[in-house]
C-alpha cells in the first residue's frame, strides 16, 4: 500500500514537472519538490544499400588497345580545362555515344584534398561537366551523361603531396553496368 | 561568485589535462584541454550519497565536465568524514580553506518502479546560501545525460551562460573497412553508429529538434541527400535528382533543407521540403558555383559560399530571395560559414597562404579574428550556446576533432581511438 501511494505520488509529480527545469533559485531542494523525468530514446542505426547494377558486357570499351578503354581526363591545379592530350579520349566517347544510342555514362569529377570538401564536391562537378560539353560538342546526347562528382572523397593518390594531388585532379568516365 | 571573477583575463598558461575517468567506460573519442581561461571559478563536487552502487556513478561527470569547459578549477572533496550531502552537514569554514568558492553536494535514491531520484545542490561557500538545486528521474541507461544536466545548471548558474554538456555530436569515421557516421554526447561518450557504409558519407547536419540528421551519403555512387530519423532508423532519400545532390541545411523550423543541386547544369541552391523533398525551389542563378548553404537563426537568410567573383567568398541573400550580398573580402578563399546561434557573426574557413584556419566574422561590424592555427582546419560548427567551436583538423596525417572558445582562449582536442574523425556537427539543446 505504502509502496503503491508512493508510486501514484511520484506519478503525480512526473505529470506536474515541465519538460524543462525550473529555476529554484535560492530555494531548498524539498523532499517532494517536482522534478524532471530525464529520458532519452536508444539510437536506432540504419543501412545502406549499394547500388546493383547488371554486369556490363564488354566489348570495345574494355580492350585495352582501344582507345576507349581510357577513362581518365586529368586537370590542372583549379582550373577545369580539358587540356589537348586528353580531347582524343573526350572524342572517342563521344562518338562512341553517338554511334550507340542506348549507351549511357557517368563522369565523376574529382579534386584534391585541399579546401572545403562541399566545395570541392561543386568544383569536381564542374570538371565532368566541362567534360560532358565536349562531348555534347561532338554529337553525344546531354542525356546519355549524368555528370556527378566525388569532390576530394575518393582520392586515388593518398599522398600528401603534389603527385597525389595531380593524380586526383581527374574526371573519369564509366559506363553504365560497369 | 559573479561572473566577472569568471571572465578570463588573459591566456597565461598552456594546461594540457587528461579527462579520462578511471571509473567510466572508456568513450569512442577522448577529450583533452589545451589552454583555459586565466582565471577559473574554485568548486568542489563531493561524491553523491549512494552513487558508488550505481552503474553510473554522477559526481565524476559533472565535475569532468565542469573542468573541460576551462571555466572551473575543480578543488579536491575527499578525505571528509562524514560526507556531506546535504546543507546543514556542509562546514563552510572548511570549504573556504580548501580554496572552494562553490560546493555541488547530492544524493541518489532508488525509486518503486526501478528508476532513480537523483538530487544536487549548488552552494555557495562564500555567501552560505543554495544557488540552486533539483531533483531528476531516470533509468540506469540516462544517469549520464542527468549528470550532464546537473552540470549543465552549474554552469548556467555560475557563468550566466547556456550550457551545453546535456547536448549531442554527430561526426563522421573513416576507417579502412569505410565510414560510420556517428552520434556522440558532447563529453564523447556514448558513442553510436547512426549509419556505416563502404562509401564516403559527408556533411551531416542537425534537425532543430535533435532528433533527425540530414546526410550526404556516396553508397549509390553519387551525392545523394538523405534524413534520418535518430530513434526509429528509418531514412528517405530527399533529393536525389541527375547529378549531385549535397550541402543539407536545416530551416529552424525543421520543415524545409536548403540543398545544393546541378540538374539545371552548375551547382546552385535550392530549397525542398525536409519530409519527402518535395516543392523543390531554386534560390540562386549563376553560372558560378553557389554552395554550403546555412540559415540563419530567424530563419529569414541564408549564408553560402560562391566564387561568382572568381574565389571563393561568403555572401549573404534572404530566403525569400533577392540580391545577394558579399560578406568577406580578405584573402582569395573563404569558405564553409555558419551562423552563431543569436545571428550576430559567423564562423568559416579562411585560407592564408597554404593553411585553412577557423575565423569568426562579426556581422555589424564586418571584423575578423582568425581562431585557429593549424594547416588544414574545416567544417566548423558553433555549440548551441555559442561559446564554442567544433572543428576537424589534421594532425600527423589523421583526421581530429578540436574545439576553440569563441574568444580563442580555451581549446580542447577529441581524438577518436581508431580512424579518421571529421565533419563534425553539434547538436541543438535538448530537453
Amino acid at each position: 500500500m505504502k509502496k503503491l501511494l508512493l508510486s501514484v505520488l511520484m506519478l503525480g509529480l512526473v505529470a506536474a514537472c515541465s519538460s524543462t527545469p525550473k529555476e529554484q533559485d535560492g530555494a531548498a531542494v524539498e523532499d517532494r519538490k517536482p522534478g524532471e523525468s530525464v529520458e532519452r530514446p536508444a539510437v536506432k542505426p540504419a543501412e545502406t544499400k549499394p547500388l546493383t547494377d547488371k554486369p556490363f558486357a564488354g566489348g570495345p570499351l574494355k580492350d585495352p588497345n582501344n582507345i576507349l578503354s581510357k577513362r581518365s581526363v586529368y586537370f590542372d591545379f583549379n582550373s577545369n580545362l580539358v587540356k589537348d592530350e586528353f580531347k582524343p579520349i573526350v572524342s572517342a566517347h563521344a562518338r562512341y555515344l553517338q554511334q550507340n544510342s542506348g549507351a549511357t555514362m557517368r563522369i565523376e569529377g574529382n579534386t584534391d584534398e585541399r579546401g572545403s570538401r562541399e566545395y570541392n564536391l561543386a568544383l569536381g562537378q564542374r570538371r565532368a561537366d566541362a567534360v560532358r560539353q565536349m562531348m555534347q560538342l561532338l554529337g553525344a546526347r546531354g542525356g546519355q551523361i549524368e555528370t556527378v562528382s566525388f569532390g576530394e572523397e575518393k582520392p586515388r593518390g593518398t599522398g600528401n603531396n603534389e603527385a597525389s594531388w595531380a593524380e586526383n585532379r581527374r574526371a573519369d568516365i564509366v559506363y553504365k553496368g560497369e | 561568485m559573479s561572473i566577472d571573477r569568471l571572465r578570463p583575463v588573459l591566456w597565461a598558461v598552456v594546461l594540457l589535462v587528461s579527462l579520462a575517468l578511471p571509473d567510466a567506460a572508456r568513450g569512442a573519442l577522448t577529450i583533452e584541454i589545451v589552454g583555459s581561461g586565466a582565471t577559473q571559478l574554485p568548486i568542489a563536487v563531493v561524491s553523491f550519497r549512494a552513487e558508488e552502487s550505481l552503474a553510473q556513478r554522477i559526481s565524476p561527470v559533472v565535475a569532468a565536465d565542469l573542468a573541460r569547459s576551462g571555466l572551473f578549477r575543480l578543488i579536491d572533496a575527499g578525505g571528509l568524514n562524514p560526507v556531506p550531502h546535504e546543507p546543514a552537514q556542509l562546514n563552510y569554514e572548511q570549504w573556504r580553506t580548501r580554496g572552494a568558492d562553490a560546493v555541488v553536494i547530492g544524493s541518489v535514491s532508488r525509486l518503486p518502479d526501478g528508476r532513480y531520484d537523483v538530487r544536487f545542490r549548488l552552494m555557495d561557500a562564500v555567501k552560505q546560501v543554495q544557488l540552486a538545486g533539483y531533483v531528476y528521474f531516470a533509468r540506469t541507461d540516462n544517469l549520464r545525460l542527468v549528470a550532464h544536466k546537473i552540470a549543465d545548471l552549474i554552469y548556467e548558474k555560475l557563468t550566466g551562460e547556456t550550457g551545453v554538456f546535456a547536448t549531442r555530436i554527430t561526426y563522421v569515421v573513416k576507417r579502412s573497412s569505410g565510414f560510420e557516421l556517428q552520434v556522440a554526447d558532447a563529453d564523447g561518450y556514448n558513442a553510436q553508429t547512426v549509419l556505416a557504409s563502404k562509401e564516403p558519407i559527408i556533411s551531416p547536419a542537425w534537425a532543430p529538434g535533435g532528433l533527425r540528421l540530414a546526410y550526404v551519403s556516396f553508397e549509390q555512387k553519387k551525392p545523394i541527400v538523405y534524413v534520418q530519423s535518430l530513434t526509429t532508423g528509418k531514412r528517405q532519400a530527399v533529393a536525389r535528382h541527375w547529378g549531385s545532390n549535397s550541402a543539407p541545411a536545416w530551416s529552424p523550423d525543421g520543415k524545409r533543407l536548403a540543398v545544393v543541386l546541378t540538374k539545371d547544369g552548375g551547382s546552385q541552391i535550392y530549397l525542398i521540403n525536409a519530409a519527402d523533398g518535395s516543392g523543390v525551389k531554386r534560390l540562386t542563378y549563376t553560372s558560378a558555383i553557389d554552395t554550403e548553404p546555412n540559415f540563419s537563426p530567424d530563419g529569414r537568410h541564408l549564408l553560402f559560399t560562391s566564387d561568382r567573383s572568381g574565389g571563393p567568398q561568403i555572401y549573404r541573400m534572404p530566403v525569400a530571395g533577392g540580391r545577394a550580398e558579399r560578406l568577406t573580402f580578405e584573402g582569395t578563399y573563404n569558405v564553409t560559414p555558419r551562423h552563431s546561434p543569436d545571428g550576430k557573426s559567423f564562423t568559416f574557413i579562411k585560407r592564408s597562404g597554404t593553411r585553412f584556419n577557423v575565423a569568426v566574422q562579426d556581422f555589424a561590424t564586418r571584423q575578423v579574428q582568425v581562431l585557429t592555427d593549424g594547416d588544414l582546419d574545416e567544417s566548423p560548427t558553433f555549440a548551441p550556446n555559442g561559446k564554442l567551436i567544433v572543428y576537424a583538423t589534421g594532425v600527423r596525417g589523421r583526421g581530429v576533432l578540436s574545439a576553440v572558445s569563441s574568444d580563442g582562449r580555451i581549446k580542447q582536442r577529441l581524438t577518436a581511438d581508431a580512424g579518421d574523425v571529421r565533419e563534425p556537427a553539434w547538436g541543438p539543446l535538448q530537453k
